[in-house]
């Protein structure tokens, strides 16, 4: 069992380097789109790594760390998808040109259906 | 244990900082976020003070209940604290 | 092994600091909305190594409810921002 606490270990520091990593990225991104990429996905996995790490460590307490990261999982991409979609319909543009705005279309396809209903 | 006051002096920095900004700032959506981040704080401390079910409160009230009763009050008020101020932070 | 925990626990005290000095320069409400996030995220971590540090299995409690509650106040903002609430 000892092999399972240097596995806990492990992930635990590429947690906290994860957590840390996504605190300054959203310190230095220019945008608000940038700053969602980098405070939620990089936030997710680090606080994911890190907690599993403790139940690695302390294997009695396994299934409420698991718990746990199923609820981070589920509600960190929610909160991230809730902001860039309400940031998009106020009408914040991005700091970089766009390409591509494939969210525009849908929208057109939307409004269009509730007219032909 | 230097360690511990460290990160208390840190944690005590950003809890009267933050109070401060809420009283401070002119825009109440933001004055509203920074009680969050208060509540957030002084869960961490009453964690370190080794009160688990205080902090168990004060998390589910601070970040949750007061978040959306005070967001529901500013939905249906003003949103600058100068009502006679027209100011374009109502956008985002 | 305590020499882990405590660097890991300085990122992570390091990185609250960081999303508090986005929260502080934010020129949107939605800058903010998101260093909020981030900060609930890293105490939820946070949270969960001082359990260990401590010893005491009831503490994961409050970790619990972080990650079960820390996302509804976020989303209530960001329905308040898109004047869809």
């Amino acid at each position: 069992m000892e092999i399972l606490r240097y596995i806990g270990y492990g992930l635990l520091v590429i947690g906290g380097i994860f957590l840390f990593l996504g605190a300054l990225g959203i310190y230095r991104m220019p945008d608000l789109y940038n700053r969602l990429q980098a405070g939620t996905k990089a936030t997710t996995i680090g606080a994911m790594s890190a907690i599993l790490g403790v139940g690695f460590i302390e294997p009695a307490w396994m299934v409420k760390t698991i718990i746990i990261v199923i609820f981070i999982g589920i509600a960190n991409p929610l909160s991230s998808h809730a902001l860039a979609r309400a940031a998009y319909k106020a009408g914040l543009k991005p700091i970089m040109k766009k390409k591509v705005d494939a969210y525009e279309k849908v929208q057109d396809i939307e409004v269009k259906e509730e007219v032909k209903l | 244990m230097i360690t511990y006051v460290v990160i208390f002096s840190i944690l005590a920095v950003l809890l009267v900082a933050s109070a401060l900004y809420a009283v401070i700032q002119k825009d109440l959506l933001a004055a509203v976020i920074s009680t969050g981040v208060v509540s957030l704080i002084l869960s961490v401390f009453f964690y370190l003070m080794q009160a688990p079910d205080v902090a168990l409160t004060e998390a589910a009230i601070g970040i949750a209940l007061t978040t959306i009763i005070f967001v529901i009050t500013i939905r249906n008020t003003s949103r600058n604290e100068d009502e006679t101020v027209d100011n374009n932070l109502e956008k985002f | 092994m305590e020499t882990v925990f405590i660097i890991v626990l300085s990122l992570m005290a390091l990185g609250l600091l960081l999303g508090f000095l986005r929260f502080v320069k934010g020129p949107t409400a939605a800058d903010r909305a998101v260093a909020l996030d981030t900060m609930s995220v890293i105490a939820t971590a946070a949270l969960v190594l001082l359990g260990l540090m401590f010893k005491r299995y009831i503490y994961i409690d409050v970790a619990l409810i972080y990650a079960v509650l820390g996302f509804i106040g976020v989303i209530v903002i960001a329905r308040f921002i898109e004047k869809a609430l």
